[in-house]
């Protein structure tokens, strides 16, 4: 029972990082400038692990995963400033709606997909991503480039707990979804999809398929981004933003919902940690990229991992006799 | 009636005739060799068969209905599952996953199921993994479960794509020069697998192969392929001493 084992230790670690920020947050340890950070952290954990699903299981390079973000921003703000309902209600309905348009996006740009490949398939999502923008920047609903102002603020650090679940959800979800026979379909199409057209998977389908989970994750994570800041600029979601998600999730090790966790939590924090260091703040944050890299591909990294597959390789051996 | 029947197939790729006119009739249970030398369009044979490729002209039916245009996953469904040439595994998976990721069209269950992992979720992958070991088991790859497909020695990768086709349920298995790289040793051993998942799973198999030991001991027919078409057909000791076999084989 393994895996019941693996689960209590993912449900411990929940339990005591929910625990931790509570007590951080209510005992007033936290400056202003810290507690602002909570919401963005979660936003972020929620696009690194559902970028991570097209690019970490998927194996496609997708650069715009902030129009999805956008798309669900704008259709939730849009929905909690408009409808009559109370905050909360007009929050939930916000949420779904704001997840199911960015889903529709990522069907049409699902399509593509099926004839792209690569850096093929990245410059055209980068395209996409850009014409999201564009129309937002363009339309008199969404003020244009003014933005909208005055979205409620019900998701920012007095919500920590709804935040909290919800980035707990679309963990789950994406976790839950590789451990099955729909993510292992879309696993084996990235290592192989011709093999996986053999065995029996309709590649085109499950192609779609994780573009559409993915969208409607990163659409919740924009309808949470929208109600914690309260402003929505067509400017913040330009390729840099999908752009720093893609290094999350690239940091965190492709294909590792943990790793794009802990990339999502450092790379969010790092830059407004070093504040303090002002004018080399994104010098040091720039080195501390190009560091990690450089340690993920050195050769004391690939010592490391040798090391641990003759472990197992001894170990099988000793089992085999 | 014949498993599979194979009429007047034929493609063409612009200009070039990889494939001409070539009938075959395959009874259920048989274990029948494709031969012929380099280049002489083996491989295409088997995309067509597996609907990679789209036959120019030519029917091919499984069980008498036809599966000319049908997807490769529509005809694996249909029961024909096979392995290619140069290794094709899902590297970055567990070699349980890579058989498991196989038995995708036999143990269903929705999306939904999928993300809530609910029991009927449990049930369905305990069948699976008991499913998995069991096939495993029959290749001797039961210890390595939990291994990288990548981490595999050679033999055994190769062993590891044949679980993975059986694993789809076929009728019809397709091995695509399965003693491609393999030492003697290896290629008896595999020879006696063969002939035993053949007996275990009931299953009809055509095979493409140099190598005339395993050929010659285990075919019981043969086709051969010259320039992409047919030379000969008939029993391995009738057609491996043809003259018109030879010279190909060899030249004048």
């Amino acid at each position: 029972m393994e895996n019941k084992k693996k689960l209590l230790i993912n449900v411990v670690i929940a339990i005591v990082v929910y625990a931790a920020v509570m007590i951080l947050l209510n005992s007033g340890l936290l400056n202003r400038q810290m507690r602002s950070l909570i919401t963005p952290i979660c936003t972020n954990v929620m696009l690194a692990v559902s970028l991570c699903l097209i690019v970490g299981f998927l194996g496609e390079l997708t650069l715009g995963h902030a129009g999805f973000m956008s798309l669900g921003a704008y259709t939730g703000a849009l929905l909690s400033l408009n409808l009559p309902f109370p905050p909360y209600v007009s929050l939930f309905i916000a949420i779904i709606a704001g997840g199911c348009v960015a889903a529709v996006a990522g069907a049409i740009i699902g399509i593509p997909v099926l004839r792209l490949r690569g850096d093929y398939l990245a410059i055209v999502t980068l395209g996409f991503g850009e014409i999201i923008r564009s129309v937002i920047n363009a339309l008199d609903i969404t003020g244009g480039a003014r933005g909208l102002s005055g979205i409620e603020r019900l998701t920012n650090y007095n919500h920590f707990t709804l935040v909290f679940v919800l980035t707990l959800i679309v963990i789950v979800v994406v976790s839950n979804l590789i451990n099955s026979r729909h993510g292992r379909a879309i696993c084996a199409i990235r290592d192989n999809y011709i093999a996986a057209e053999a065995c029996g998977i309709p590649v085109s389908r499950f192609k779609i398929m994780a573009f559409i989970i993915s969208a409607f994750l990163a659409g919740i994570a924009g309808v949470v981004y929208a109600h914690n800041i309260g402003i929505l600029k067509p400017a913040n979601f330009d390729y840099n933003t999908s752009i720093e998600i893609l290094v999350m999730v690239v940091l965190g090790g492709m294909g590792s919902i943990k790793g794009s966790i802990i990339a999502a939590v450092i790379l969010t924090a790092l830059p407004e940690l070093l504040r303090g260091a002002a004018d080399y703040r994104m010098l040091i944050y720039s080195i501390v990229l190009i560091a990690m890299m450089l340690f993920r591909n050195s050769n004391f990294n690939a010592a490391l991992i040798e090391k641990k597959n003759l472990k197992a390789m001894q170990k099988l051996q000793k089992e085999g006799k | 009636m014949a498993l599979l029947e194979v009429k007047n197939l034929g493609i063409s790729f612009g200009g070039l005739r990889a494939v001409d006119n070539l009938n075959m009739s395959l009874e259920k249970g048989s274990l029948v060799g494709l031969i012929g030398p380099n280049g002489a369009g083996k491989t295409t044979a088997f995309n067509l068969l597996t609907g990679v490729y789209r036959p120019t002209d030519g029917t091919i039916t499984l069980e008498g209905s036809s599966i000319v245009g049908k997807t490769p996953s529509e005809i694996c469904k249909a029961g024909i599952a096979r392995t290619f040439q140069n290794i094709r595994l899902f590297q970055k998976m567990s070699v349980k996953d890579n058989v498991k990721a196989a038995l995708h069209n036999q143990f269903q269950y929705s999306l939904l199921e999928s993300i809530c992992h609910v029991a009927s979720y449990k049930k369905k992958e305990k069948e699976m993994d008991e499913k998995v070991m069991e096939i495993l088991k029959v290749f001797d790859l039961d210890v390595y479960a939990d291994t990288f497909a990548s981490n595999l020695p050679y033999g055994k990768q190769r062993k590891l794509e044949i679980a993975r086709a059986l694993a789809t349920d076929p009728k019809l298995l397709l091995l695509d020069e399965p003693a491609a790289g393999m030492n003697p040793n290896e290629t008896a051993e595999l020879m006696e697998t063969i002939e035993l998942i053949r007996k275990k799973f009931d299953i009809t198999i055509l095979l493409i192969e140099h190598d005339m030991k395993l050929v010659s001991g285990i075919c019981e027919y043969l086709y051969v392929l010259n320039f992409g078409t047919e030379l000969a057909n008939g029993t391995p000791d009738i057609v491996l001493n043809d003259p018109k076999v030879i010279t190909a084989y060899l030249g004048e």
